[in-house]
């Protein structure tokens, strides 16, 4: 993965950029199936490798293939990323071991929604059950925010093609 | 890349495995991994499919666009209506046990017609997405 980041960023050549990020997105799903989070593994792998790849390759198709070269180098940019990385790190320092039952998310409602699940909701995937039912209100707003995002994308692109259409006529 | 026989008939076997691994993934979520969210990804994914390999307007052929743009919609909507049937049972919003006279049948059948929702939204914001790409670049050739 690391490879992967360091080719997108020193390449210049976008189509090979969006491969890479797609084989980025499918190293990425096979590291949280290696983590049993299987569920948000099928989110990437659709979404991450399949659905962006191709919405991507649809951008790239408008433009040129080749990124610009840029005109100045982006020091401050790459120090403040930088900083903010070394931050992040640091922080998961403080966190505790992965899957270490003792960890204050094992200890808060994990034990409620694994105990109950059986009487309250009854289904076998709980990942399905918490999203859907104990945070269906989560839910919701991600659902909101799908539709809102892509009605903001269909309020942009329309708006565009009507104009090239006036300036035709 | 529109006459290519090996992708059309490729294209033809693979789709139908693709949209039932859709429906798999949709009504299987309870049991395994995946729910509305991954299978309105692969369902508009088969599309997207059809539509690199057949073209853009056979695409609008099978999808139409004004079922694409009411599907955005739907599923929100379908997803708040099973928080106001709730609300009109007499639960609080988003309430699933009071669906059903057993309180377990009600969640099963408040998370069945949530995924559903959801799942109706992601494909139609996906499908919408990629055409409105597709299109603009079409309207560049011309």
């Amino acid at each position: 993965m690391a490879i992967t980041v360091l080719v997108i960023a020193r390449s210049r050549n976008l189509f090979g950029v969006i491969v890479l990020g797609g084989i980025y997105s499918f190293l990425m799903a096979t590291v949280l199936v290696a983590m049993d989070a299987v569920d948000v593994a099928m989110t990437e792998a659709a979404v991450g490798a399949g659905i962006s790849t191709v919405l991507f390759l649809g951008a790239l198709y408008l433009c040129k293939s080749e990124e610009a070269q840029p005109v100045n180098k982006p020091w401050l940019p790459l120090l403040v990323s930088l900083a903010v990385g070394a931050a992040l790190v640091y922080g998961t320092v403080g966190l505790p071991e992965f899957s270490n039952p003792q960890a204050p998310i094992h200890t808060h409602v994990v034990p409620r929604y694994l105990n109950d699940i059986k009487t309250e909701v009854d289904v076998p995937n709980v990942v399905t059950a918490v999203l859907a039912s104990y945070r269906g209100y989560d839910t919701f707003g991600e659902t909101t925010v799908v539709f809102t995002a892509g009605a903001g994308v269909v309020a942009l692109l329309r708006r565009r093609r009507n104009k090239s259409k006036d300036r035709k006529a | 890349m529109r006459h290519d026989l090996i992708l059309r008939v490729i294209a033809k076997l693979l789709i139908p495995f693709i949209l039932l691994f859709a429906l798999y993934v949709q009504f299987h979520g309870d049991f395994g991994p995946g729910g509305g969210f991954q299978a309105g990804v692969i369902l508009a994914a088969a599309v997207i499919f059809y539509a690199l390999i057949y073209g853009l307007a056979d695409a609008r052929k099978v999808v139409p666009e004004p079922l694409v743009e009411s599907m955005m919609a739907v599923g929100v909507m379908i997803y708040g209506g099973v928080g106001v049937a709730g609300l009109l049972l007499g639960g609080n919003f988003l309430d699933y046990f009071v669906l059903d006279h057993d309180s377990v049948h009600g969640q099963h059948r408040g998370i069945f017609w949530v995924e559903v929702g959801v799942a109706t939204t992601v494909s139609g914001v996906m499908l919408k997405i990629f055409y409105m790409f597709a299109d603009r670049g079409n309207a560049d050739d011309e």
